[in-house]
């Protein structure tokens, strides 16, 4: 769970006082926007897939209670169990409910951040269950006891060496082995014990198919699949957007997913659970928790064409420089920045300002969610919900007038180009534009107005 | 052919040499230019902050202003992005917005698509190797240039504009098109994380050896300015008006 209150600006600016590790983070993730170019290079078609799979999410999202309902016949027929959830406390009271009634007291997770969301893995530690997350970036930043700090590369921020020393503290690793693989095979062996003694296995859901009532997992690690394989129980858990009407329409999106996720052409393991195996269950909880207010607003409804792949953050250039860990939201980067403050305006509002609208987000979508043009619409909403600073609605108020009156902007304009010049520096460089290494520009002489008309009366 | 000019509220008293080679570019092709005094802010600083009304008031305003003329032409991508692509938000059933919108135009697409130049007004000798930095919305809203995440045919409005200037050497930076960190009021709002993203870009460009950052948007050239005259680099930001006018060296 993320502490609540993190305000990106502060948070970005303690991140970037170790400029040296910023720099590995930006490259680092530089690098997988890089392999994505190289796949999606590959495909002539790219373009097309990205129109396709929006039209295909668009349209499921016009008819999505016909769907839902249809895929919950199906997987009833299934056998499988579905359970509808309004909200977070109802998903986890849903999933505790039926670890409850299978006397289950370790739960083997794979990654949902469904279930980061919903805040499960306390509550049903409260409830003394162990949840054991066993994707490799996720089982980092749960013996770490932080939040990811990507949806796809839940432990990007860190590097071998710190990965190594938690591993040295927490599974009894050698000191100082910063081997990948040595490590990895700790994590692993670690692991196994909790995949054979688990009492269920959790998974979350990347496409869920109305037509066959099934669910697609994609993974790299094949966690999910043990996960599901080993104990009787498997629950997914799915926000209720995950939904395709077709299985022919899958794969647009596992063309799109990986390959803008990781740079991949697929992911390891494409897995697709539509029973329960033999004198096992199947439990699939669809949840809403604020996602029919977000389907219902003109505004945010295409952010819920989302199928988190992570390609805007990956890309986003101000994301790259600042970490998840300062998003206030579970999920962090651009799409974050639209889900957070469709959440919670005032909690997430410094989110929709964590951005210089350049778009590249907006390019990248494999759904083409104009997310760039949401986080500025958000930022009407803190506007109009007060959630601005009052020195900065004093300031935009000030603006706002001097738009109207040309002619007091063009006195505010030559004030300060005649006396930022013969104002000392120490009471400037503290200003933020200073601050950080930045000069103020020059001040001309005169305004273009100035020259204009100056212009004008020598022609004449 | 009238053309007015839309010359952004911090151009006019910042850079106001740049809306000068502006006007001058223009009235090089014969166009009667005009600059109409009663323009002021178009609203953008409003619009990104969530000021909707003050959005709406200032799209009303400009509107106003400019309607009657054939042509609004401006030195800002990003203005011009403004206008053209946002004010939508605010304004689109206005029938005098949707009669002026597609006559909005930033100065090189004005040049390549309705003027359809293939020579400059004066020939312009520009010996020198040059970055060439796409700005965001140029980029990305108005289609300067094929994105660097779209699979899409290359091209790219400057690098063709720059082929009428003889001895130009013209290089593309490291991740060509990645943001320099203004953004405008994010430029304040987080400035930690924008000059980080502005001395990346700035030593990108100067890693192609180039002398001269090349742009069309004075903002995004105003915050790589900063940081160079901070860090006492060498290398110059150049409007691209700056050098299709032969003014370029004078910056």
């Amino acid at each position: 769970m993320k502490h609540d209150n993190i305000n990106h600006a502060k948070a970005a600016a303690d991140f970037l006082q170790d400029r040296e590790q910023a720099r590995w983070h930006d490259s680092a993730i530089w690098w997988v926007r890089q392999k994505r170019d190289m796949q999606a290079k590959q495909l002539p078609e790219w373009e097309q897939l990205r129109a396709l799979a929006q039209q295909i999410k668009a349209h499921t999202l016009s008819r999505l209670d016909e769907y839902l309902e249809q895929f919950q016949r199906n997987a009833e027929q299934n056998g499988v169990t579905v359970h509808w959830a309004a909200d977070a406390e109802e998903h986890n009271r849903i999933v505790h409910g039926i670890l409850a009634a299978a006397n289950v007291k370790k739960l083997v997770k794979s990654k949902s951040m469904l279930t980061e969301e919903c805040g499960l893995n306390p509550f049903l530690e409260q409830h003394g269950i162990e949840v054991i997350d066993t994707d490799l970036g996720e089982r980092i930043v749960q013996l770490r006891h932080e939040p990811p700090s990507h949806i796809v590369m839940p432990a990007i921020h860190l590097k071998k060496e710190q990965i190594s020393e938690l591993f040295h503290k927490e599974l009894g690793t050698e000191a100082g082995n910063n081997d990948p693989t040595y490590l990895t095979h700790a994590a692993r062996a670690n692991l196994r014990e909790h995949f054979l003694s688990a009492g269920a296995g959790l998974t979350g859901v990347n496409f869920a198919i109305a037509e066959t009532g099934g669910v697609v997992v994609c993974t790299n690690e094949g966690n999910a699949d043990l996960g599901t394989a080993l104990p009787a129980i498997h629950i997914a858990s799915m926000g209720l957007e995950k939904i395709i009407p077709k299985q022919a329409h899958l794969g647009v999106f596992t063309r799109l997913l990986a390959r803008s996720a990781i740079g991949s052409p697929i992911t390891t393991y494409t897995s697709h659970f539509q029973q329960a195996r033999p004198g096992g269950q199947m439990h699939i909880v669809i949840v809403d928790n604020g996602r029919s207010d977000i389907l219902g607003s003109d505004d945010f409804y295409q952010s819920l064409r989302c199928i988190r792949c992570g390609a805007c953050m990956n890309t986003c250039p101000v994301y790259r420089r600042s970490t998840g860990h300062s998003y206030s939201y579970i999920i962090p980067g651009p799409i974050g920045s639209t889900l957070g403050p469709s959440r919670d305006i005032r909690k997430h509002g410094s989110m929709a300002f964590a951005c210089t609208t350049c778009g590249s987000c907006s390019n990248v979508c494999p759904v083409k969610i104009n997310l760039h043009e949401q986080l500025v619409l958000q930022r009407k909403r803190a506007f109009d919900a007060g959630a601005l600073k009052p020195a900065k609605k004093m300031g935009l108020l000030a603006m706002r007038f001097l738009t109207q009156h040309p002619s007091l902007m063009d006195a505010g304009g030559k004030l300060m180009r005649k006396v930022v010049p013969i104002v000392p520096q120490a009471l400037t460089q503290h200003s933020a534009w200073s601050r950080p290494g930045r000069e103020l520009p020059p001040m001309p002489a005169q305004s273009f107005k100035e020259m204009w008309q100056a212009r004008k009366e020598n022609k004449q | 052919m009238n053309v007015a000019l839309f010359i952004p509220c911090f151009v006019n008293e910042l850079y106001p040499h740049v809306a000068m080679a502006t006007a001058e570019l223009l009235e090089g092709y014969g166009l009667n230019v005009d600059y109409p005094l009663a323009q002021s802010c178009c609203g953008q600083p409003l619009s990104n902050n969530g000021d909707s009304q003050g959005a709406c008031d200032a799209a009303r305003r400009f509107t106003g202003v400019f309607k009657d003329y054939d042509y609004i032409v401006s030195p800002s991508g990003s203005c011009t992005s403004h206008v053209k692509h946002h004010y939508g938000w605010y304004i689109a059933d206005d029938a005098d917005y949707q009669a002026m919108q597609p006559r909005v135009y930033e100065i090189v697409e004005f040049l390549q698509d309705v003027l359809k130049v293939d020579r400059l007004p004066k020939p312009v000798y520009f010996p020198h190797p040059v970055s060439i930095h796409q700005s965001c919305h140029g980029l990305r809203e108005l289609g300067h240039a094929a994105p660097s995440e779209l699979m899409i045919p290359y091209h790219s409005r400057l690098e063709r504009i720059l082929q009428l200037v003889d001895g130009v050497d013209v290089r593309l930076p490291e991740r060509r098109d990645e943001c320099c960190g203004f953004g405008g009021t994010f430029s304040v709002d987080e400035p930690e994380v924008s000059v980080a993203m502005g001395e990346d870009r700035v030593a990108q460009h100067e890693a192609t050896g180039a002398e001269f950052i090349v742009g069309a948007d004075p903002s995004c050239l105003m915050h790589m300015g900063g940081i160079i005259r901070h860090k006492c680099r060498p290398i110059r930001p150049l409007h691209i008006v700056e050098i299709l006018t032969g003014r370029g060296g004078a910056a």
